[in-house]
């Protein structure tokens, strides 16, 4: 059950949504999507859905393309609030239930341990206006996943709740993944892409800018930190070759560079000044990726 | 089909649950029965208000008064008006009537011509029965009083005021008869309403309907499960059928509110609801145009609904085509009279006019059976049309986000249900 795009290119009249994307998810991971606002996120679920076709490449979901056949094994959770304001709780997720396909009854069992599970069993006879936008939230995420959907798209699925909750929602998604589902999901938090999958992509305006596991991103980004602090002055060391920039903290100086030779360098530098008391290569984070790479392209 | 009935079941029951769909039905209920027992109120509110009404005549002649009273009484037995002479001055009397004492007062003189003169003093002229009742009433004495001068025969008075019998006939093919006319006016008349506030509240219904669901986003998990296509039909049918039910509810109500309430007055029109001596077609075509003049502006509204994103515009959006079915109705309204209007006959052919104007021209015209016909045909066509064009704006509608709120958005709707 693996989920593969292939080339795929959208174009709305002369703009270019998605340009050229390429991903696989492999059955049981979790692939993260990253991009800012615009860059063409709910564009390519969509096209996953099949509610947009695209001019160019295909999307296959276990070697078949997606359409209302396969629409029973697919849980869609949108960006903004799909959910009928003045349906009650229950009335709701047991149509959305059984429009994918799933038996009433079966559906009212699940129901009842998904409410149990995320706390809010009270709302069942809630309308869902009435509900914070946190809890309307869950009940959003119990409508992507109570007809047990085998591919999941999630897009901001942490958008508006505390941290309790994230915590609670990154359980039942691990818990989901686990048990085989696969999973794409779209966040500008990058720590919980971090945190939960094994593969990601960053695009912007369309492009596909990075993508790959993130231990191989990360190597290949080819920049990481280094943290030196020293009572001796360090203004000679942003002259060192390959350092990129210099940021002087309060008891030294933070270095971005290209290589661990840099680094190397850099210590050898500031050891002529003086003792150092502290020396570090940090790993770059995905945020720092994300704005090196997006930002780069806004310049 | 199984998401089509799941969607079709939703759109029914979530709408019939509603508080206000159970309020609307419960007061338009009341409103029947109120309707219908109108007169009695009214005849009880009469009976309370008590004092019946006093006329005070100044005879200034002597010789009107009796004759005057004699004729009010012999023209309406029941009435409850009495006529007092008085020998209260002009002026007096208008402080009376002024001070709320007595309604009105008469003056009657006759002039050196043996003529009548008189003035009827009131308050306000709210009423109008009287005056004319007590015009008519002297029309009669002076007439009297004439025929004594030249000494004629009350038969004689008699063939003079002799009623003209005038008879209409109409040698039209197509035309019906006076009576059948009046009879089948009423009837039309009262569908043509029901057809029209149906499809205007329904296709409103619909356009909400579809406008809400894309606002709050949950189309777009709609259609992720079912084909546009499929949630617009079965949307259409759901509202559809509950608006037939709450139509038969309706029906029933009116129908036990007329036969429990056997006034003089409604009992006209229970005979007629009882559906004896009317043209059962006339209720068949109510009955299919009532339901294509559904599914016609059903599937418009739909269209129309799935361009807008807030709920805010969708009034704005759908008012085209309301103006459409209030042109119709003014134009049916205009044939009421005379149903053999020369413009009506191509306006009933024109698919959006057609329920209304072809449905007034069935019910009161005996039209060869080709004319309604070829109407329903026209329309189901366009309603396949319009069916098939509506989903293709719609599946590319419901994406479409943003301030979009003018006809225009239609192309690019297609556009992008295209890609």
């Amino acid at each position: 059950m693996t989920l593969k795009i292939e080339h795929v290119t959208k174009r709305f009249g002369d703009f270019t949504a998605v340009n050229d994307l390429s991903l696989t998810v492999e059955e049981g991971t979790m692939y993260g999507f990253l991009g800012a606002n615009g860059a063409g996120k709910t564009t390519t679920f969509r096209m996953i859905l099949g509610l947009l076709t695209p001019n160019e490449g295909r999307i296959t979901w276990n070697g078949k393309p997606v359409n209302y056949s396969t629409s029973p094994q697919i849980g869609y959770l949108p960006e903004e609030r799909g959910l009928y304001p003045k349906m009650k709780v229950e009335d709701q997720l047991l149509f959305l239930a059984e429009l994918r396909g799933m038996k009433r009854a079966d559906a009212k069992r699940e129901l009842g341990a998904w409410l149990d599970r995320f706390d809010v069993p009270q709302y069942l006879n809630k309308k869902v206006e009435e509900l914070s936008k946190g809890n309307q939230q869950k009940i959003q995420v119990i409508a992507a996943l109570l007809h047990k959907p085998k591919l999941i798209i999630l897009d901001e699925p942490f958008s508006g709740l505390d941290p309790v909750n994230v915590e609670m929602l990154k359980q039942a998604i691990l818990d989901i993944r686990n048990s085989g589902a696969t999973i794409i999901f779209s966040s500008h938090r990058m720590d919980h892409v971090e945190e939960l999958c094994e593969q990601f992509s960053i695009i912007d305006h369309g492009k596909q800018i990075v993508s790959g596991t993130l231990k191989d991103v990360k190597r290949s980004f080819g920049q990481q930190n280094v943290r030196i602090r020293s009572d001796y002055p360090l203004d000679a060391l942003s002259a060192v070759p390959g350092v990129l920039s210099a940021t002087a903290t309060v008891e030294g100086a933070v270095y971005q560079v290209e290589s661990d030779e840099t680094a190397e360098l850099l210590l050898t530098e500031a050891l002529k000044s003086g003792p150092v008391r502290q020396f570090e290569i940090e790993e770059p984070t995905l945020q720092d990726i994300f704005i090196a790479k997006v930002g780069k392209e806004h310049a | 089909m199984r998401e089509f009935w799941i969607i079709f079941k939703q759109a029914f029951l979530t709408k019939a649950r509603t508080k206000s769909f159970a309020i609307t039905t419960v007061l338009v209920i009341a409103g029947i029965f109120l309707l219908s027992n109108l007169p009695r109120i009214l005849d009880a509110f009469d009976g309370m208000g008590g004092e019946a009404e006093m006329l005070k005549v100044v005879d200034e002649s002597g010789k009107l008064f009796d004759p005057l009273a004699a004729v009010l009484k012999a023209n309406d037995p029941d009435s409850e008006l009495s006529v007092e002479q008085t020998n209260d001055s002009a002026a007096d009397l208008e402080k009376q009537v002024r001070s709320e004492d007595i309604d009105s007062f008469l003056t009657l003189s006759l002039d050196g011509t043996n003529t009548i003169q008189a003035t009827y003093t009131t308050l306000s002229s709210i009423d109008t029965t009287l005056p004319d009742d007590v015009k008519n009433a002297l029309q009669t004495v002076q007439a009297g009083i004439k025929a004594d001068e030249l000494s004629l025969s009350s038969e004689q008075v008699d063939s003079l005021f002799k009623q003209v019998h005038v008879e209409t006939n109409n040698i039209s093919a197509t035309a019906k008869s006076e009576d059948e006319l009046n009879q089948a006016r009423i009837l039309v008349y009262v569908l043509m309403f029901v057809i029209y506030f149906a499809v205007i509240l329904y296709s409103g219904m619909i356009a909400t309907e579809v406008a809400t669901e894309k606002s709050s986003r949950v189309m777009e998990i709609l259609i992720s499960s079912v084909s546009p296509v499929k949630h617009m039909f079965a949307k259409v049918l759901g509202i559809g059928t509950l608006g037939i039910v709450q139509i038969i509810v309706y029906g029933i109500a009116g129908f036990i509110a007329f036969k429990t309430s056997a006034s003089e007055a409604t009992e006209g029109i229970a005979s007629f609801f009882s559906l004896s001596d009317i043209n059962p077609m006339t209720l068949v075509y109510a009955v299919i145009f009532f339901l294509l003049g559904y599914f016609l502006y059903a599937t418009l509204a739909a269209l129309l609904g799935s361009l807008v994103s807030r709920t805010e515009d969708v009034q704005q959006m759908i008012m085209p085509m309301t103006l459409l079915i209030v042109a119709a109705f003014i134009l049916a309204a205009s044939g009421l009279g005379n149903p053999e209007l020369g413009y009506l006959k191509y306006a009933s052919f024109f698919p959006f006019f057609t329920p209304l104007v072809m449905f007034l021209r069935v019910g009161m015209l005996d039209l060869p059976v080709w004319e309604p016909l070829l109407g329903i045909a026209i329309m189901l066509v366009t309603i396949f049309v319009l069916g098939w064009f509506g989903a293709r704006v719609y599946r590319g509608g419901v994406l479409m986000y943003g301030p979009s709120r003018s006809l225009k958005d239609i192309k690019k709707a297609i556009q992008l249900g295209k890609e």
